[in-house]
């Protein structure tokens, strides 16, 4: 029993790493139409800063800071400088841009702090206290920051102006001009906060998968799973997803575990917990094309 | 007194097909002017040229400011109000956001609320779905509901693209009659472009008929609607 909770407890905190990508990437579909394949190196390059700035003898929560406002002018330059003349291309164009992206990001990384991969602090207290052994300090810690941020933008979109305007620009931006919203703007604030909720994820989980920068390759994988069972279009729908799949993922091991320990036959474990949430992905899919949340878009003809 | 809309020489393309050839009018300030034309006549593309939505050449002077060439945003942050063709309304966001939005390029947020109440007056029914996703409304009550977004711009200018579309006659008479009170009351011109011809020119007082992407008549909306040609190509009788 104790040790389901500690699975459950640890898949939440995976989750909420996932959710937090999920969000990123779902944040930059549902005004462009796009999956950012770059969503997951970006968050890596973002968590090298923090790991730079600390490593200068910044406090980790003011490098956490300092990081996630890097990360999002970063993200709002991506978009100004090297999406911007994308405008209207075909779509492989701009899927060949992100993966370009993505090789840039990481080899930028690889070069300036070496492939080397590194040891990063926890900024979470060690003691121990109520659910001692269920759940560790550092996961607790993960979910509580991403629910914080998660929080935040909710507030964010559902109460501001801004957030009004920016979730007007993505539903219909033609409309949105109509109305006197510079969509373009939108667009470029869009992904800066993508870029920042990845940086918030990369550094949250960092410490758990140790700094390289591959890091966020797995965790990319996952983090689209998510995002398509909550539904693509639907943030709110990825953010729930995110934790579905974290916890999934950690169930499908320990059932394995059991399952072996009772019979002594292996038939699932830790290394195939990935191949079988994706299983269960697809098959969610086939059942609701739409996701578990999302809307069938209907278009007429 | 000297017009508040002058066009000269505009034209419009999609892509390279050209569809506006030389389209020329004026607007004077606080009338009614009505664009009449079969379909495919380039009304709409008018409208959309007016807003800088389509590929557009030639010479838009609002007030004697050119506005030809800015984007759609800017045209619109001046006070020109465009409430497109089909409803254009943000159907996943509520009533009260479709209404929010417009107030968002506006400095004085306190000003919202009297603009609102402003905006019910005219529309007392969208106060009630004030919570109601706008994609759940009635065809009407969409409509409504993107000429109310329009009044929150506080506009000089409103162009109206076939606000009777797909609407219960009922309804096109309410909403004619809000319109024409709006015009009075908040001293907003329009420019209407409209399919029911017979509609258009009793609310209106000029009438341009457009053909093919030209202008080949601009009169009083009353000699117009006198006008034999006219008559039988658009009203029927």
């Amino acid at each position: 029993m104790e040790q389901l909770l500690e699975q459950l407890a640890s898949g939440l905190a995976n989750g909420a790493i996932y959710a937090c990508v999920a969000l990123a990437l779902v944040m930059i579909y549902v005004s462009t139409d796009h999956l950012n394949f770059a969503q997951g190196e970006m968050a890596m390059f973002s968590t090298y800063i923090s790991w730079q700035l600390m490593n200068w003898g910044l406090n980790f929560w003011v490098a956490f800071v300092l990081a996630v406002l890097a990360s999002f002018v970063l993200g709002v330059l991506i978009e100004r400088i090297i999406l911007r003349p994308l405008h209207g291309a075909p779509v492989l164009s701009v899927v060949v841009v992100f993966i370009g992206l993505l090789a840039i990001c990481n080899s930028m990384a690889g070069a300036i702090w070496s492939y080397l991969i590194k040891e990063y602090p926890s900024p979470f207290p060690k003691s121990t206290f109520g659910f001692a052994g269920v759940i560790g300090p550092h996961q607790l810690g993960v979910v509580l920051v991403t629910l914080v941020v998660l929080g935040l933008l909710f507030l964010f979109f559902r109460y501001t102006p801004l957030g009004l305007a920016m979730r007007a620009a993505a539903q219909n931006p033609q409309m949105a001009r109509l109305v006197g919203v510079r969509v373009d703007w939108m667009l470029a604030l869009g992904w800066g906060l993508a870029a920042a909720v990845g940086a918030v994820a990369g550094i949250m989980v960092a410490h758990i998968v140790y700094l390289d920068p591959n890091m966020m390759g797995g965790i990319l994988l996952y983090a689209f799973a998510s995002a398509l069972i909550g539904g693509i279009g639907n943030p709110g729908g990825a953010v729930v997803g995110g934790f579905i799949v974290g916890v999934l993922e950690n169930m499908v091991a320990y059932a394995g575990n059991q399952i072996e320990k009772a019979t002594g036959v292996y038939i699932i474990g830790n290394g195939e917990k990935l191949t079988v949430a994706l299983i269960i992905v697809i098959f969610v899919l086939t059942v609701k094309p739409a996701g578990l949340f999302g809307r069938v878009v209907v278009k007429r003809v | 007194m000297a017009a508040l809309l002058e066009v000269k020489g505009l034209k419009a393309f999609y892509a390279k097909t050209q569809v506006l050839y030389d389209i020329g009018f004026d607007l004077a300030e606080g009338g009614i002017t009505t664009l009449l034309g079969a379909n495919g006549a380039g009304k709409t593309t008018t409208l959309r040229a007016l807003c800088n939505m389509v590929r557009t050449e030639g010479s838009v002077r609002f007030d004697g400011k050119e506005i030809a060439g800015q984007p759609t945003e800017e045209i619109v942050r001046q006070r020109i109000a465009h409430v497109p063709e089909g409803r254009g309304t943000f159907t996943t966001l509520t009533v009260e956001e479709n209404l929010r939005i417009a107030a968002y390029t506006r400095k004085d947020k306190q000003a919202v609320k009297v603009e609102l109440d402003r905006v019910f007056a005219y529309f007392p029914r969208l106060k009630e779905r004030l919570q109601q996703q706008a994609g759940t409304l009635s065809g009407g009550e969409q409509q409504m509901l993107a000429i109310a977004r329009a009044l929150m711009l506080k506009p000089r200018l409103m162009l109206l693209d076939e606000p009777s579309f797909g609407l219960a006659p009922l309804i096109v008479v309410e909403i004619f009659k809000i319109l024409k009170r709006i015009n009075q009351e908040e001293k907003v011109s329009i420019l209407l472009v409209e399919q029911n011809a017979a509609l258009a020119l009793n609310l209106a007082d000029y009438a341009y008929v457009l053909e093919t992407g030209r202008v080949v008549m601009a009169d009083r909306a009353d000699v117009v609607k006198n006008d034999e040609n006219i008559r039988k190509s658009y009203l029927g009788y």
